[in-house]
């Protein structure tokens, strides 16, 4: 069904009877929200997850319990009980699952972006180590220049700006920082 | 137990955008490298992490008041609660899950009495740390105003001192690795507390809502996660934490997102004032009229009409209007000038105190009595016909 004011899908349908009359309006949501016709909110993250964790319920292949995290012994069963992980290697050991589930509830992140402790907890071989800062660094880039696209496309500048500078410390060949000097402000007319 | 204050930082009524900002708020999530988290820790673990962490926090010469709140009675966690230095499920407890890591057994104490502590700097409370919410430390940094830039500042200074001490859990892909997955990444959770009395008036609210949702920010209650919304006091928050850095989070709701809803409750503001002065004037002096006058008072309805009242503050109709960059300058016992109508003076400062004072646990602190509701409610009553008098 169209919506009663443009071309889109309809998706917001109102049914109001005033005085035994009945007045019945299909919207789509861009025009329910303009006219404030109540739609449904849109689901927050912890709703996401729950949301999530109720399909992941019934995986069609699983034992009884599900994967168990080798450390503490968490099944993934108990996590989609309770939406708390049981340490931090919960992490590593259901990261297949939880990566899906953080892209969707954390608009688009695959990769931590940011901070980093200067002694971070996970212990590696240092070849090992300089290959994973290498390919995480890459996937960092990658996640940010598309965030930095979308916000281009949505005219969201502000953003834009500070994704760019995040891409510029990152050292992405996209994005070098600037090589000349900025030309100077004018000063007015000297005389 | 040490002295707990009864006035805070956050109700100054200073800083930036006071109108509509009442307080900022920034919170990182932080846990130990190799311990389970809080909900699966064995009591043996909750007491060695909350011995390493105390003795870290001791070393930081920050001044911080350590306090133990599986030894404090309810009325101190609540007076905590009431002062935004711990949540409501940390005042309660969280009880481990059957079966937890450690010793095997099924733990038979109470919630409340499960080892978890809070420290925080004395006596400005800008800065406090949790020991065992849903995560093993939750640091904490409070600003009056619009200020989440200073908040998130002296939040990673803090962050910084206590890793150099502290093996953090943390992972390349998943960054900082927290108990429930909506706060990985970063950990960081910026927030406000907003006054929105005139988008509520204006039948707003629910745009703002809803704008809020399509941004993938919370707008929650006066106490956050799970709490109503007090007197038009809403929090709101990024729910984003993985996948962005701090300073976009931070540029995204400082540069965007407050702007707007301050922008929104100031046009409501102007178009209540502009269309329909009398019936705001009538609507703020009516709440003078019961806060300065009745008998009996519940905090729910002190919150109601102390919102009128502070709405009625920032539309100047108890004296000049509050200015940021007046305040800056401005002592606190300066007085405001008076309406011209002949009413007394009132600022905003004094009626974020009394929100704060007339909340159950403080207003026994502030008495100095303990109370039943019924004689709290006659107690509350008092208090705020005391300090309205003069206006």
């Amino acid at each position: 069904m169209k919506c009663d004011q443009c071309d889109q899908e309809a998706t917001v349908h109102e049914l109001r009877v005033t005085g035994g009359k009945r007045l019945e309006r299909h919207l789509c949501e861009s025009c329910a929200r303009r006219e404030g016709v109540a739609a449904q909110p849109p689901a927050s993250v912890p709703e996401l997850i729950e949301k999530f964790l109720h399909q992941a319920a019934k995986p069609p292949v699983q034992t009884a319990a599900g994967p168990a995290c080798p450390r503490c012994g968490l099944a993934f069963a108990e996590f989609r009980e309770t939406g708390l992980l049981g340490c931090p290697d919960c992490y590593q050991a259901f990261e297949a699952q939880l990566g899906p589930l953080l892209e969707r509830s954390h608009e688009g992140g695959t990769h931590h972006v940011g901070k980093t402790p200067k002694r971070a907890g996970h212990a590696s071989d240092p070849a090992s180590a300089v290959a994973q800062e290498r390919d995480d660094r890459a996937a960092r880039i990658a996640a940010l220049s598309k965030q930095l696209e979308q916000a281009v496309a949505g005219e969201h500048y502000e953003r834009a700006a500070a994704l760019r500078d995040e891409l510029r410390r990152l050292g992405d060949p996209a994005c070098p920082p600037p090589t000349s000097a900025p030309p100077a402000p004018p000063t007015g007319p000297t005389n | 137990m040490p002295p707990i204050r009864t006035d805070s930082e956050w109700l100054r009524g200073e800083g930036d955008a006071t109108d509509v900002v009442v307080s900022s708020r920034v919170r990182l999530a932080r846990n130990l490298a190799n311990v389970p988290f809080v909900n699966r820790m064995s009591p043996a673990q909750r007491l060695n992490t909350l011995n390493t962490v105390r003795a870290r926090v001791e070393s930081l010469g920050l001044h911080m008041t350590w306090i133990d709140l599986h030894r404090a009675p309810l009325s101190e966690r609540t007076l905590l609660v009431e002062r935004h230095l711990i949540s409501l499920q940390h005042a309660r407890g969280r009880k481990p899950a059957t079966g937890h890591a450690g010793t095997g057994q099924t733990p038979t104490r109470p919630a409340a009495e499960e080892p978890r502590a809070v420290a925080f700097t004395s006596p400005d409370e800008r800065l406090s740390i949790m020991v065992h919410e849903e995560d093993h430390l939750r640091i904490q940094a409070l600003r009056s105003g619009l200020d989440l830039a200073g908040a998130m500042a002296q939040a990673d200074d803090a962050d910084d001192r206590l890793e150099a001490g502290l093996t953090y859990a943390f992972g390349t892909r998943f960054g900082y690795l927290t108990a429930c997955p909506t706060n990985v990444g970063t950990g960081l959770r910026l927030s406000v507390m907003l006054h929105l009395p005139s988008l509520r008036l204006t039948g707003n609210i629910e745009r703002v809502k809803h704008a809020a949702g399509d941004m993938n920010l919370a707008l929650r209650g006066f106490y956050g996660e799970g709490s109503e919304a007090a007197g038009d006091f809403y929090q709101l928050s990024n729910q984003t934490t993985f996948g962005k850095s701090e300073a976009v989070l931070l540029r995204e709701l400082t540069g965007e997102i407050i702007p707007r809803v301050l922008d929104y409750e100031r046009a409501a503001r102007r178009s209540l004032l502009n269309r329909r002065r009398a019936d705001l004037e009538d609507q703020v002096f009516r709440a003078l009229g019961v806060l300065s006058r009745a008998r009996l008072m519940t905090t729910e309805e002190a919150m109601r009409q102390l919102s009128l009242l502070r709405l009625g503050v920032v539309c100047g109709l108890f004296g000049a209007a509050p200015d940021a960059r007046d305040r800056a300058t401005r002592q606190p016992g300066d007085a405001e000038s008076a309406h011209p109508d002949g009413s007394g003076s009132l600022d905003l400062a004094t009626v974020n105190r009394l929100m704060l004072h007339v909340q159950p646990a403080h207003l026994q602190r502030v008495l100095g009595v303990e109370m039943d509701q019924d004689r709290r409610r006659a107690a509350r009553a008092t208090l705020l016909r005391d300090a309205l008098a003069g206006v």
